[in-house]
């Protein structure tokens, strides 16, 4: 390990601790050393902050810290960035950038998940880009309008769940309808990008560097045939919804949860004698469930339903729930959707999935 | 009487013979025997053949595509070809039906189509170009900003009418001879520059300018274009040159010079006539756009008034707000907050959330109304009753029936961190405390809303924040929002305490962005009505053990819960707190 590296690891380990107390304090004097001894901010954005961010997501998931240790640190994280970057003065809305040019960062609707975000907008203004930031959960109108009046060179949507992809989908085709080409990046992508091409977005980014690096190499629009404006529908790009399980899944979405639900009770009677909060955390699981088969059949991607399936089965386990619990509600989805080919083939993926897992056996269903 | 089949029987050697309604048919007939002879012709055939030929009969002969056409037929069946029966004779344009006779002769009837092939060729390019149109309107409409569609249209008219374009915009500012230009040629890229230009010096700009109509392309010497008009790249000298305004609303919108390099075909009379609808249909786009942008800049202006303030720490507490408005296309609703800064440290600071009945820009117009008038009354703030019941009485007399409900924050900070509050609420769900210890608590404050009786009463209560402790204010929109897993339950406010509780020591914007994070998660993808959020937060003093009252760990938000769901401050005070501690 080099030199930066091996100071980047220690000022992780001390940012660690830090945002973990919930000091913001100590947290920015940690960044400022970092900057005393010759990192320079990117790094310190991205392989310090952000590292430590993306720790916090998979300790919460293994259970060894608290959601409301999670919360404090996302907080502290922030400020850490804030106090961090240097600011620059907000240039003119002239129409005509600076040479480098103008890009727009948000996240996509509904999407609450900014902090990977931001970073990407700050290193791309430390990079010499006038980045406008939208934040989190930015509606598809005011995007549009952002992206009309500022004249962007390019719009780089941020999302974190698969469950958005049919709204990115819609958002992505906007934007290109205004003009702009769109880059997408965020774990709801899928680890290689597959639902950006997917979703018609003109390019992926996996990290923040890759999204600076191939901005700098020149972003434009995959389909710049002039005078090509037909309004893309959904169907264009992905053929499959023609078999209308994606409309079919959503559309029912409230009554396939009754229904588990309802069915589970009858099945599974460890679940009579739970409180009104386990209800509500059992429903709101079946609801996830079901959104995520949506978006799977949105992509028509069975890693995507059965990746879900695992991660919760991690957090299952780590928090001392068998993920043989999951398997009944999968069942009897798979049961009320019979008549949908793709919908039960991923529910019986996901089935098999809790099933091949080490130590899985029949026993605990709660 | 034209017989339909063969030829009425008659004297001639060559078993054809020719009556009277038949030599005086109006369409050409020829009687063509074996070896391509003509044998007879009618009245029209004479006519259209003399015509061509001008000498007597020996000199007529078939033109080659009937020569060719009539081999075929005579060749029988062993003959392979595919003829095209139809061609040109003289200035006109016949197809050739044959009649095969029993003797070997074949009698050709021409139809004379030039005028069906000329209206289908025009046609064929009328469709074209509507269909380019389509898509120059297309692509022009979608861009709504000047600079975007004054390049489109640039790149537009290279794509489909010159080697070069270049756009000069209306003098900005107008009457200056500062002109912006907008260069693009084939291949090139489009660029754009503001420079100053002497129409007088460029041929037929003036003219367009001034929305004149254009010079013809053949009066313009190409030799006369200045250098400058040329874009960079452009291969070959200037052959031909097409000047014509953009007309825009009432007024011209600039001009558009198009540019044909002296190797390519030199612009034609309707080339031209097409390059005037392009430039039709750029001026109106440019014109909308305009006028868009005017409105927006209105809009934007008059709204700013209107739109939520952003909070940041004010002696010493955070104050942090967020609003949703019903309709995710909106900005501005029934919904608002202010915090009105003391003077001083030991003023109080007057935070106000309130809901006007109603949506949309009615509703927003009254929240101006409300939250002018309430800064007014600030400097009685130190009797929450009175405030509000002078704003009753405003209310009530004034021309808007619509009713206001409020909850009012007077905030000093004290000794030790800690924050003295008075709430009052008119009508309003009471705040939520945020303890230290993790529990929510409900405040106790009631009243009655504003603007429907002319007398109100209300209790306010008074209560402390100890350091890392929050007060939330919200409007109804939150615990109103109907959702959940299975869909139509109200969140409701025993829901929101508990999803709240263990959230002690966040910061007032963490807190701010978790609620309607919650309501935004359980609304899922349902309607929903304004949503306004207010924290105040006493700060804390040193790291604080964060603890998770219920100890429940928390599976909502789905396979990525990690990743900074609770902050979003790009433009919070954060960044002007940015000064090195030391």
């Amino acid at each position: 390990m080099t030199d930066t590296g091996k100071t980047a690891a220690d000022l992780r380990d001390r940012l660690w601790s830090a945002v973990l107390g919930g000091d913001a304090y100590t947290a920015t004097d940690t960044l400022y050393q970092g900057l005393d001894i010759g990192l320079d901010t990117e790094t310190l954005l991205l392989d310090v902050i952000g590292a430590v961010q993306e720790k916090v997501g998979t300790e919460w998931a293994a259970d060894r810290i608290t959601v409301a240790q999670e919360h404090a640190a996302t907080a502290v994280n922030e400020r850490v960035v804030t106090a961090l970057v240097p600011s620059s003065p907000v240039p003119a809305d002239t129409g005509w950038g600076p040479s480098r040019g103008r890009v727009t960062v948000a996240c996509v609707e509904g999407e609450w998940h900014a902090f990977p975000a931001r970073l990407v907008a700050e290193v791309l203004a430390l990079r010499g880009w006038q980045v406008d930031y939208l934040g989190a959960q930015t509606p598809g109108p005011h995007l549009i309008t952002h992206l009309r009046r500022t004249g962007a060179d390019a719009v780089l949507l941020s999302s974190s769940l698969p469950t958005r992809l049919p709204t990115a989908h819609a958002m992505i085709a906007a934007c290109q309808a205004a003009g702009v080409p769109v880059m997408v990046g965020g774990r709801a992508f899928g680890p290689d990008g597959r639902y950006a091409r997917a979703c018609g977005a003109d390019r992926w980014a996996a990290n923040a560097r890759e999204a600076a690096t191939a901005l700098e190499g020149g972003l434009t629009a995959a389909t710049p045939s002039p005078g090509s404006t037909t309004a893309r529908q959904p169907v264009d790009d992905l053929p499959h919804l023609a078999d209308q399980e994606y409309t079919m899944v959503v559309k029912s979405r409230t009554r396939l949860v009754e229904e588990t639900l309802a069915g589970l009770r009858e099945e599974v009677p460890a679940l009579r004698l739970y409180t009104d909060v386990q209800h509500e955390r059992t429903a709101e699981d079946h609801a996830h469930i079901v959104d995520f088969l949506a978006a799977a059949l949105y992509v028509d991607d069975t890693a995507l339903f059965t990746g879900f399936i695992g991660w919760t089965a991690d957090v299952l386990e780590a928090r001392s729930v068998s993920p043989r619990c999951l398997v009944p509600g999968l069942h009897l989805l798979a049961r009320r959707l019979h008549d949908f080919p793709r919908a039960t083939a991923l529910l019986h993926a996901g089935a098999a999935t809790v099933a091949a897992r080490p130590g899985t056996g029949p026993g605990n269903t709660a | 009487m034209v017989p339909s089949r063969g030829l009425p029987s008659g004297s001639r050697p060559t078993g054809v013979s020719v009556g009277p309604a038949w030599s005086e048919a109006p369409c050409p007939i020829l009687v063509v025997d074996r070896n391509g002879g003509i044998v007879e012709v009618n009245e029209a055939a004479r006519t259209l053949l003399s015509g061509t030929a001008g000498g007597d009969r020996p000199s007529w002969h078939l033109p080659d595509w009937l020569a060719d056409a009539h081999r075929c037929v005579t060749g029988g069946p062993s003959t392979t070809c595919a003829p095209t029966r139809s061609g040109r004779i003289g200035e006109r344009m016949f197809e050739a039906f044959p009649t095969p006779h029993p003797d070997g002769d074949v009698v050709w009837w021409l139809i004379d189509d030039t005028d069906r092939r000329l209206a289908e060729e025009t046609l064929r390019r009328a469709q074209e170009r509507a269909a380019v149109l389509a898509g120059v309107s297309g692509t022009l409409l979608s861009s709504l900003s000047v600079q975007t569609c004054v390049e489109a249209a640039a790149r537009l008219a290279v794509h489909h009418l010159a080697d070069a374009a270049v756009l000069i915009s209306p003098a900005s500012p107008a009457g200056s001879d500062r002109f912006p230009v907008t260069f693009a040629r084939a291949g090139g890229p489009v660029t754009g520059t503001t420079r100053t230009v002497d129409p007088a010096t460029v041929p037929g700009l003036a003219e367009a300018l001034q929305g004149l109509p254009s010079v013809p392309a053949c009066w313009i010497d190409p030799g006369e274009v200045p250098a400058w008009v040329i874009p960079q790249g452009f291969e070959g000298p200037v052959g031909s040159v097409v000047v014509t305004p953009l007309p825009g609303h009432g007024v011209p919108d600039g001009a558009l010079i198009l540019l044909r390099s002296v190797g390519r075909r030199a612009f034609a009379e309707d080339e031209e006539a097409f390059a005037g609808l392009f430039a039709a249909r750029v001026g109106a786009a440019l014109s909308s756009v305009r006028v868009y942008g005017e409105q927006s800049r209105v809009t934007a202006l008059l709204m700013r008034e209107l739109l939520p303030p952003a909070l940041g720490t004010v002696h010493g507490v955070e104050y942090a707000g967020r609003f949703r408005p019903f309709q995710d296309s909106e900005r501005i609703g029934g919904d608002f907050y202010d915090v009105h800064p003391g003077a001083d440290p030991a003023e109080e600071t007057l935070v106000v959330l309130g809901d006007v009945a109603g949506k949309g820009l009615d509703a927003a117009v009254l929240t101006g109304r409300v939250r002018n008038s309430l800064h007014a009354l600030r400097p009685l703030a130190h009797d929450h009753g009175h405030v509000l019941g002078l704003l009753n009485t405003a209310l009530l007399t004034s021309p808007h029936e619509r009713f206001v409900t409020l909850a009012l924050a007077s905030v000093l900070r004290r000794r030790a961190g800690r924050v003295r509050l008075r709430l009052t609420s008119a009508g309003h769900p009471p705040p939520l405390v945020l303890r230290a210890d993790g529990r929510v608590e409900e405040s106790g404050t009631y009243g009655d809303l504003l603007g429907a009786m002319p007398s109100v009463s209300f209790r306010t209560e008074e209560l402390v924040l100890a350091p890392g402790e929050t007060c939330l204010l919200y409007t109804d929109g939150i615990t109103e929002a109907r959702g959940g897993p299975v869909g139509g339950e109200l969140y409701g406010v025993e829901r929101l305490a508990r999803d709240l509780t263990g959230r002690a020591g966040m910061p007032a914007e963490a807190v701010v962005e978790r609620v309607h994070m919650l309501a935004a998660q359980w609304l899922g993808r349902g309607r929903h009505d304004d949503m306004a959020v207010v924290a105040i937060g006493a700060p804390r003093t040193g790291p604080l053990a964060v603890v998770d009252g219920d100890g429940h760990a928390d599976r909502r938000g789905g396979a990525d819960p990690h990743v900074g769901e609770d902050v979003r401050s790009p433009n919070t005070h954060w960044r002007q707190k940015r000064t090195r501690r030391t």
